[in-house]
């Protein structure tokens, strides 16, 4: 209690000399949180300023990635069990359509033109390419077992999948419309992430307990990141998430199980800091202004708040069961 | 004698006549890519005084490595693998020998074996063995891990001891200690509950009763009135039952004297695999099989799953597909694998144990999983399961570091 408190406080703090500054009132405040709960099939919305929960919708069963329209005014929602990924206005709050996925969509990525989605079809070991404003398939490409992970790279000339079970990096040359590349990685690889830069591609391994940095003109892996955690046997350092700052200097690792985030340095690839967070710490969002980590704990049910400049843990918002994806609106 | 399952394996047996033909055109370059594993089945028939409600599928066991061969050439086509199973079934009172030489003249060097333990201990001791990676993928026999253990011959599925350990720690946990053991008549039901005294001492709990189910009745007809007197024992938290082949365990529940919840063998069970187990990825394994094999995935079935997916994952990882170098990068002291259990699988180079968590399942849900928090250990958690390096009695591996 007194805790989360005190990190409201400290909160505060940090945002009204930001606001003074800026002359821009609400700016900051009107940040909205999008979390999809898995187990719930509900999403639920989180007011940036007061940190609480304003409202939760119901969406499709088992809905899973979550991602922002290039515009902001949409979100697409990787509903699982349904087939489908939706397309949630955001003004309205309503499903206004479904776009065709492929079969039991997980993970996506925009392309950087707003105008492709990468969806990964794990139960059929393909990756969809939705031409998103006719919302019809532009292609399928077949990548290895369960694939997950997906991004594009910020150029858009490549398309990146992981595939869990075969454990790869599978490039998709997205002129070729074709896998070009494969690179091995730890096994069961969840999350794939360009730097802004797109030089280098860092991927989670969630068995190998690793976070592999692979170049993005060798397609070779130039580091293995490793965790350890006093207390916490190796086996439940299961990395998920990854997200990397825009100015290049951290990369947040969510580790599962293990309740921590571990935070990188991004530039000499050391570990920095663990900080314990919920149960079960699967993806992660970076406010716009890099000033806020929201992560998603699927087993405590809730979403920890991270501030970026303290690099603490500053509270913890209930949602629904099983928050899985996570994004959020500037 | 050896039957070939012919209808169901239709696509892979001509595969296999094909593949013949070109080892016999080009035998170097064929070689090299192809990585060759058979599965030698072999499933004892049920006492006839045992009904089972649960009829087994014909292709239990080998629809799971099916699937593992499919996943292995999904991830084989990006770096020039494939893999191709040769499954051969093997009669209850057939000469498996026989069959074991068969694969190994078409040219398989890894045998998945899915049959009863005294068949695997029976193979491994061939001489034609020697040099073949064998895989125990279902037999739970400590003795094959300790006095019988062998350099060619691994173990994937969990050993008893492994499973009983699996269960007290979750039962010392719940502070379930005080134990009523219930044996059956079967050589297996006297090793099954050899491990839960074992487990019993590892953990601190007490077995404060056992008894032996010699009854020759047809149980199914008596037992709500024999199971409460048969059951007349006090001061215990648990009954432990130990009846592998299921000849009256699923007859205790709700019918013993005192109100007390069964574990072991029946009512909650360890067990590697159950169809409502979804952590971990499971659940696309367990969407994927059903698309496959049009019905749920077993133990069994995940057993030789895994079995088929171990040659895999280290070929994969190792970009070999030359069997000696394979069979090494299998044993290589980092090989790990995923399995949709949470912690990694790997092997105790002690043993040829694959290290994994344990499942304890009631009938429709998932209880737990095994190791427990709590239950330390110095390497890794999952060797609180079974024989520990210092405990093994196995001589031929050596007591190597793992």
């Amino acid at each position: 209690m007194t805790a989360s408190r005190t990190a409201s406080r400290r909160i505060a703090a940090s945002i009204l000399p930001a606001l003074l500054a800026a002359g821009l009132a609400g700016a900051a405040g009107a940040q909205t949180i999008y979390v999809s709960n898995e187990k719930d099939n509900s999403l639920s919305i989180i007011d940036g300023k007061t940190m609480a929960v304003t409202d939760t919708i119901k969406v499709g069963k088992r809905p899973r990635g979550i991602t922002l329209s290039k515009d902001g005014s949409q979100l697409f929602i990787c509903a699982s069990d349904d087939h489908a990924v939706q397309v949630l206005d955001l003004a309205s709050k309503k499903v206004i359509h479904n776009l065709p996925s492929g079969e039991d969509p997980e993970q996506f990525a925009l392309s950087p033109d707003g105008k492709s989605l990468f969806i990964a079809n794990e139960d059929s070991n393909i990756v969809t390419v939705v031409d998103v404003p006719s919302r019809k398939v532009a292609f399928q490409v077949d990548v290895g077992v369960e694939p997950e992970g997906m991004d594009v790279s910020p150029d858009g000339r490549w398309g990146v999948n992981t595939s869990e079970t075969t454990s790869m990096v599978h490039w998709i040359d997205m002129e070729k419309r074709a896998v070009v590349d494969n690179t091995l990685v730890g096994p069961r690889p969840r999350y794939a992430q360009f730097t802004r830069d797109g030089a280098q591609l860092w991927v989670s391994s969630e068995i190998g307990g690793t976070v592999s940095v692979v170049d993005s003109a060798t397609h070779k892996v130039q580091k293995v990141i490793d965790f350890r955690i006093k207390g916490v046997s190796k086996d439940r350092i299961q990395p998920v998430g990854v997200k990397l700052t825009d100015d290049g200097r951290y990369a947040f690792v969510a580790l599962g199980p293990a309740n921590h985030v571990a935070v990188v340095d991004a530039k000499t690839y050391e570990v920095k800091d663990y900080l314990l967070v919920g149960r079960r710490v699967w993806q992660l969002a970076l406010t716009p202004d890099q000033k806020t980590l929201y992560t998603t704990n699927g087993v405590s049910g809730d979403v920890s708040v991270i501030d970026i400049d303290s690099l603490t843990v500053t509270k913890s918002i209930k949602v629904g069961r099983y928050p899985w994806g996570v994004a959020v609106k500037g | 004698m050896i039957q070939r399952r012919l209808p169901f394996l239709f696509r892979t047996v001509s595969r296999t006549a094909l593949a013949i033909m070109l080892v016999a055109v080009a035998p170097a370059a064929h070689a090299a890519q192809e990585i060759r594993i058979g599965l030698l089945s072999q499933t004892p028939e049920p006492p006839a005084s045992v009904a089972d409600p649960d009829v087994p599928a014909n292709d239990d066991g080998l629809a799971g490595a099916m699937l593992a061969i499919t996943d292995n050439n999904t991830t084989g086509k990006f770096l020039s693998q494939s893999f191709l199973l040769d499954p051969v079934t093997v009669a209850p009172d057939g000469d498996a020998a026989v069959a074991l030489r068969e694969l190994a003249g078409r040219g398989a060097r890894f045998i998945v074996i899915d049959a009863p333990g005294a068949t695997v201990e029976a193979l491994a001791r061939l001489p034609e063995a020697a040099n073949l990676l064998l895989l125990n993928a279902t037999a739970p026999d400590d003795s094959l891990r300790g006095a019988s253990c062998a350099t060619n011959l691994l173990h994937v599925a969990p050993s008893r001891a492994m499973l009983a350990d699996a269960l007290g720690q979750y039962l010392v946990k719940k502070r379930w200690s005080r134990w009523f053991l219930v044996t059956g008549r079967r050589p297996e039901d006297k090793l099954y509950a050899e491990a839960v005294r074992r487990a019993a001492k590892r953990f601190g709990a007490q077995i404060v009763a056992e008894k032996e189910w010699t009854a020759d009745s047809d149980v199914n007809r008596t037992a709500e009135a024999e199971i409460p007197v048969f059951t007349q024992t006090k001061g215990y938290d648990v009954l432990v039952v130990a009846d592998e082949v299921g000849e009256f365990g699923d007859y205790l529940s709700y019918r013993t004297a005192d109100p007390r919840p069964v574990a072991g063998t029946q009512g909650l069970v360890p067990t590697v695999w159950h169809r409502t187990h979804e952590q971990w990825g499971a659940a696309q394994l367990q969407s994927r099989f059903k698309a496959a094999a049009k019905r749920q995935m077993t133990p069994r079935d995940h057993n030789d799953w895994t079995a088929v997916r171990v040659i895999g994952e280290a070929a994969a990882r190792s970009h070999q597909a030359d069997p000696d170098r394979l069979i090494a990068a299998i044993q290589a002291p980092d090989f790990t694998m995923s399995a949709f259990r949470g912690a990694p699988l790997s092997l105790r180079a002690w043993d040829g144990q694959l290290r994994q968590p344990v499942l304890l399942a009631a009938d429709r849900s998932v209880v737990s999983v095994s190791p427990q928090d709590g239950f330390l250990h110095p390497r890794t958690e999952l060797d609180t399961l079974g024989y520990d390096q210092p405990e093994t009695p196995c001589k031929t591996r050596g007591k190597k570091t793992p």
